[in-house]
């Protein structure tokens, strides 16, 4: 048996072939190295993400999140829902949050699960994998499995909005929280300053609005090679997507030449726990990360 | 839509905070914003144009019972769901929830603005999401792609070409999608009952209001 | 008097005795000292060293002692010893802490400890006990002025705590404003409800302590006396005079509203439905007798809307009207909001603020009234234009930046509060007006001013005036940084909103603070103590009446309105209104006033007492004058946290910057000393100085002594003048070692060796 089980809700951008669906190799290679056991969820649906706001009010959107617990409930008892999307967390938590405080809600939800056969006895513990990892196991664990320590690497911490507001990891400030660091030093790189930290990359706008979300993302990669990094680090799919993929358009738009990779903490660990670039989706890097390519073959 | 537009004005006459205390959510916290501005000042987007009204102008417009300003106003749709203002306001005002509220209504009555592309991506990916219970990712830049008619998508789509290979190089974007073989939940027909039910319970409850 | 005998500790513990050569201490205090006994001791503040001082004091004789250890702020408690006269030379902090411990030091350190040694000596031996002031009186009744919630607080605070109190009220029942008061601001959790003001409940607590005499339609007609022998004289309503002794008095004579009146652009006087505070919770209380709700008074109609206009004639830099913040009333403009939500909640209720201020729960209730629908707006005000039975407010909506207007039934200014203090002793006295015919024949027209100016409140016999001195915008004067209760009125302690502006919950924590201190006063007054900052302190001042010249220095310049002059125009001390600042001693031109334990002869002996290097051994010597209440313990802590100072600076405590005699200075001068630097509080409007005015008086004597030095032919740099806080021991030592180089720079004194 494992030493840790957990309800898996990786969400739609996780899926194979979605945008990040590397995220979702490098979480299951470093859970196998931490012997924590993921269960997906059977059938979870979509969060409706914060974005959703217009179309679906609070009772669809909460009866969405409602059905993925109904399911853990039923087919994982006991087990904690482990996110490893921002906004799927966000989404759950907040749910979760409003459910437990208003019961016209929960009986209101509780009617239109009937619909769909289910119902919520308990609604489990909702935790992002960053809460796993850093709370469950510590920093201590993380570091044992470390083979293959990320020295002289220089790495900006980009934590970014959701993963961070409005619950964020606990005992963490809003204003500059620490823990993306410190798992950049767990694994042997080094955390550069960072003034862009928890600045926002545009989220959806960046879709919608793409001039106004890609100014934003500019002064955040900026703030990146000021730092000194050579990489930027993220625990969240949109923040990954939106600073790695809109560089050659920034570039052209403002005449810079960024070319700088984006990872997930999850990719580090695979990589200091041994792990091959293929375990860690360094493939799935549309910015190629190739000083951690040739780590990774050596 | 407009109808409900009028009926919603006739129904709280004047009384427009009434109005969103009862019917956007979150609406209630309204009363409670001290107009100090932290909410505006902690906005990424609000150094951008296309700002008229920050969420401190937008909760005094209210309070003030300027009806036609609040839903012609374009801030509330500015927000990235940063969350910064919520987790600043002194008075604990969930502000991007209620920024949130106040758009989904102006939605609803019928006065949120049918080109405001933030609006429109919001919409579509909620259709997106529920038609299978899982997002469809290269459907939903489709049809963002395509709001304003073909030509327009066609131009969108051959700007955004590259960073779409790019994906595509990278496993991250799965082309079969736009046929519609994709990721989908298994009891999508649950999904779409579950749904029907929430937001008719949804209406009863903000009729019941009023 | 038992025959003097002297005697000198030197210690030897925390390292004095390895830092300094202690042998020579003893040579210093036997040899230049003159002392009859010198004993050195490994450990002075130890049980065993005490014991040794104690057993000179019984069995030897000791009466006057110099104790050479650390410094006089440190060890009171072991050295405590009252019947005799006691100096301290400070070895510790002032010399062995303030120095490097290293070879090239070691000569200069040395002399330093030697010269503070012989001052100790000197001191002492010029000082005598005090035998504590002989003519107190010992009357412990208290005597409030004022009814309302301070007044009544005071009194039964003071009853409370064993005392007789005599309450004295102008208005015909106890309660003041907050009788006027419909409900008043929560004081409880969860600061939601306004709550009953609290007035019937404390007025029935008075009447029922038999501790307690009320005179209601009462004034004070005459104050005279001290503390613990005032003579009150209460003029009743029959027009006779009650006669009161009374031990020490607390003013709580409270506020009014600034005058709506003032503000016709606000439509008050124009129309009826723009009301105050105070017309609000009047037209709260009558609905409220009638069960009805609160109505228009031009026609009696039910308010469906209402405009609070807060800051009203308040907060206004143009210079008409009160330039400061009252404090209170956004928590009463709020509560009165409520009165109107509360009765229905779809009265329109808007606040217009520029700045909300709750101070205490206020937040809390802030928020409740939102909850309840009050709305708040941020703007300011133009105009309220009446028209009809409603009325038009004209405002620009701040965070909207456009102008706008609100509509009302009812309009509420926030008009803040105005001190009842009294006359205002300090006024410059204006010519009198032509109305001299009202006045008797014969009498100086300086009568007719008093009668054009407002009412005195205490009518003190004082030299200073009748009144309390006043601070900033006419509130009785506090010592608003360190000692809020204090005044410059020894026993006389003023409470509520007539120090600064208040509300009920703080007027009643003033209140009870100020009873607490006038206890004090009482039982200081009846043991012939001082009161603070020298509390305890037995000396008295004494004046040598053969020597004076009336030139009424000291009668003008005391802080504290101690000092009367008597039929013969000499000086009249009462000794309990003194505060043992010294500033009459450093105001006597013919120094003739003096304390047993401080005088010019104690700070004389030890100038002298210092030994000044011929002008070639480069040795300079600086005299520090350094004020005993902020200078001289930022001087200790500098030592604490050893921040080395010039070795050539030998430091005399002084009570005050006030109390420093210009002589001193010359002196000091005369004897060969390169310079003097005067350390002391910082004075004027943010004064910090403990005796308020010290400071101040001190330094403008002090800026007479530039033609002392260039009558000596002498730089006039060479006397500085420095404020000092408690906080700078970091800065302080930088700014000693300056002045010393600059010092350094000039040639030697030429008054070397004379």
């Amino acid at each position: 048996m494992a030493r840790k089980e957990y309800a898996f809700y990786p969400g739609c951008s996780s899926q194979k072939g979605a945008s990040a669906s590397n995220y979702l190799v490098s979480v299951e290679s470093m859970c196998k190295t931490l012997d924590i056991k993921m269960t997906e969820i059977p059938d979870w649906n979509c969060c409706g993400a914060s974005v959703s706001y217009a179309e679906s009010g609070e009772l669809p959107r909460i009866a969405m999140n409602a059905r993925n617990f109904a399911l853990a409930e039923t087919n994982l008892p006991g087990q904690d829902i482990v996110a490893t999307c921002a906004a799927c967390w966000l989404g759950s938590r907040e749910s979760k949050e409003r459910l437990e405080h208003n019961s016209g809600l929960m009986a209101d939800t509780q009617t239109a699960l009937k619909e769909a056969g289910l119902q919520i006895k308990v609604i489990p513990e909702i935790k992002h994998m960053v809460e796993v990892l850093i709370e469950d196991l510590g920093y201590d664990e993380l570091k044992k499995p470390v083979k293959k320590p990320l020295q002289g690497m220089k790495f900006a911490g980009y934590v970014g909005c959701q993963t961070n507001r409005p619950f964020g990891i606990s005992g963490e400030s809003f204003e500059n929280p620490m823990y993306l660091d410190r798992l950049i030093e767990t694994v042997g790189g080094e955390a550069v300053k960072f003034d862009q930290k928890v600045t926002c990359c545009g989220g959806a706008l960046a879709f919608s609005e793409p001039e106004k979300a890609q100014g934003q993302i500019k002064d955040i990669i900026e703030a990146a090679y000021d730092g000194g990094a050579e990489m930027i680090v993220t625990p969240c799919p949109l923040c990954q997507a939106n600073v790695e993929v809109y560089q050659g358009q920034i570039n052209k738009k403002y005449g810079t030449k960024f070319d700088i990779p984006v990872l997930y903490y999850s990719q580090l660990m695979t990589l200091a726990y041994g792990g091959s670039a293929k375990e860690a989706g360094l493939n799935g890097n549309v910015v190629r990360a190739r000083k951690l390519e040739e780590f990774a073959g050596k | 839509m407009s109808d409900m537009n009028t009926q919603m004005a006739e129904r709280y006459k004047n009384n427009f905070l009434k109005e969103i205390e009862e019917q956007a959510e979150m609406g209630e916290w309204v009363k409670m914003c001290m107009q100090c501005g932290l909410c505006s000042g902690s906005c990424p987007t609000n150094f951008h144009s296309g700002w008229d009204h920050p969420p401190q102008e937008i909760f005094m417009l209210i309070r003030a019972g300027k009806r036609e300003e609040v839903l012609n106003a374009q801030g509330m749709y500015m927000c990235t769901s940063c969350y910064n203002c919520y987790v600043r306001c002194p008075r604990k005002v969930p502000v991007t929830h209620v920024m949130h509220g106040i758009a989904e209504y102006a939605y609803r009555i019928g006065r949120a603005p049918k080109t405001q592309p933030t609006m429109h991506l919001s919409k579509t990916f909620w259709t997106n999401a529920t038609k299978n219970g899982r997002v469809n990712e290269v459907q939903l830049t489709q049809s963002l792609y395509f709001k304003d008619g073909i030509s327009a998508g066609i131009k969108k789509a051959m700007e955004m070409q590259s960073v779409a290979l790019g994906l595509v190089k990278a496993g991250r974007l799965n082309l079969l999608e736009a046929v519609g073989i994709a990721h989908k939940c298994k009891d999508v027909k649950g999904i779409h009952a579950m749904l029907a039910k929430a937001k008719e319970l949804e209406a009863k409850r903000k009729e019941a209001k009023a | 008097m038992a025959e003097t005998k002297t005697a000198a500790y030197i210690c030897k513990g925390c390292e004095i005795g390895t830092r300094l050569d202690t042998a020579a201490l003893v040579k210093a205090a036997t040899k230049s000292g003159k002392m009859n006994l010198v004993r050195e001791h490994d450990f002075l503040c130890s049980a065993d060293g005490v014991a040794m001082i104690k057993n000179d004091i019984e069995n030897e004789g000791v009466t006057h002692a110099a104790l050479c250890a650390c410094s006089r702020r440190a060890k009171t408690e072991a050295f405590n010893f009252p019947t005799i006269a006691m100096s301290r030379g400070n070895l510790r902090e002032g010399v062995i802490w303030i120095r490097p411990d290293t070879d090239e030091a070691r000569e200069t350190t040395q002399e330093m400890a030697e010269d503070y040694v012989r001052m100790a000596c000197a001191e002492v031996k010029a000082m005598t006990v005090p035998p504590g002031n002989q003519k107190t009186g010992a009357v412990k009744t208290l005597l409030v002025v004022g009814g309302g919630m301070s007044g009544m607080t005071s009194a039964l605070e003071a009853s409370k705590a064993g005392y007789k109190v005599v309450l004295v009220e102008k208005s015909s029942a106890l309660g003041g404003w907050a009788a006027k008061l419909y409900k008043r601001v929560p004081t409880r959790e969860p600061f939601k409800a306004p709550e009953d003001n609290g007035v019937a409940d404390m007025a029935a607590r008075i009447e029922a302590d038999s501790n307690i005499k009320v005179y209601l339609n009462a004034t004070i007609a005459k104050t005279d006396g001290a503390p613990g022998r005032f003579k009150v004289e209460i003029a009743v309503e029959s027009g006779a005079i009650a006669q009161e002794d009374i031990g020490s008095i607390i003013q709580a004579t409270g506020f009014t509203l600034y005058d709506a009146n003032k503000l016709p652009e606000f439509g008050y006087g124009k129309s009826a439905n723009v009301v105050d505070q105070a017309g609000l919770e009047a037209l709260a209380k009558t609905a409220a007798a009638a069960g009805k709700p609160i109505c228009r008074p031009s026609d009696g109609q039910p308010v469906k809307s209402v405009v609070f206009i807060q800051c009203a004639g308040q907060r206004d830099n143009s210079g008409k009207h009160l330039p400061y913040c009252s404090g209170f009333c956004c928590n009463t403009s709020i509560k009165q909001a409520t009165y109107f939500k509360d009765s229905n909640p779809d009265i329109d209720t808007v606040v217009l603020f520029t700045d909300l201020r709750t101070p205490g729960n206020g937040e809390d209730f802030y928020r409740s009234a939102q909850n309840r629908g009050v709305v708040f707006s941020k703007g300011v005000v133009s105009q309220v234009v009446p028209n009809g039975n409603s009325c038009t407010v004209k405002f620009k909506d701040l965070i909207l930046n456009e102008d706008t207007e609100a509509h009302a039934d009812l309009v509420v200014l926030a008009t803040g509060m105005v001190p009842v203090s009294g006359v205002n002793i300090d006024a410059p006295v204006v010519a009198a007006p032509v109305e001299a015919e009202t006045a008797v024949e014969g009498e100086a027209p300086k009568e007719v001013v008093a009668t054009i100016a407002p009412e005195s409140i205490l009518n003190l016999t004082y030299r200073q005036g009748p009144d309390m001195p006043q601070f900033k915008h006419g509130f009785t004067d506090s010592h608003f940084i360190c000692f809020p209760y204090e005044t410059r009125r020894t026993g006389i302690y003023t409470a509520g909103p007539v120090r600064r502006p208040m509300d009920i919950m703080q007027a009643q924590e003033d209140a009870t603070g100020a009873a607490m201190k006038a206890i004090q006063a009482m039982e200081n007054a009846g043991l012939g103590k001082a009161a603070h900052p020298r509390a305890g302190d037995l000396s008295f001042p004494t004046v040598r009446l053969e020597g004076c010249t009336q030139c009424k220095r000291c009668t003008v310049e005391c802080p504290f309105g101690a000092i009367d002059e008597d039929e013969k125009r000499f000086p009249l001390f009462n000794e309990s209104r003194c505060r043992r600042c010294g500033t009459c001693m450093g105001a006597c031109p013919v120094r003739v006033i003096s304390f047993e334990n401080y005088s010019v002869n104690t700070v004389g002996a030890q100038i002298k007492a210092v030994d000044v290097p011929d002008e070639f051994s480069e040795k300079p010597r600086i005299l520090i004058l350094a004020c005993e209440n902020d200078a001289y313990p930022a001087l200790d802590m500098a030592g604490m946290n050893r921040h080395a100072y010039d070795p050539y600076v030998r430091v005399i405590p002084v009570r005050c910057l006030g109390s420093v005699n210009t002589i001193w200075i010359t002196d000091a001068l005369n004897g060969g000393y390169d310079g003097v630097m005067l350390m002391g509080c910082k004075h004027g409007e943010d004064y910090q100085c403990h005796f308020v005015k010290g400071s101040e008086l001190g330094r403008y004597r002090l800026s007479k002594v530039g033609d002392t030095l260039k009558g000596m032919n002498l730089e006039t740099d060479r006397v500085k003048d420095i404020e000092v806080a408690i906080t700078d021991m970091a800065t302080l030592p930088q700014k000693i070692n300056e002045y010393a180089a600059l010092i350094k720079s000039f040639p030697p004194s030429p008054f070397k060796g004379f």
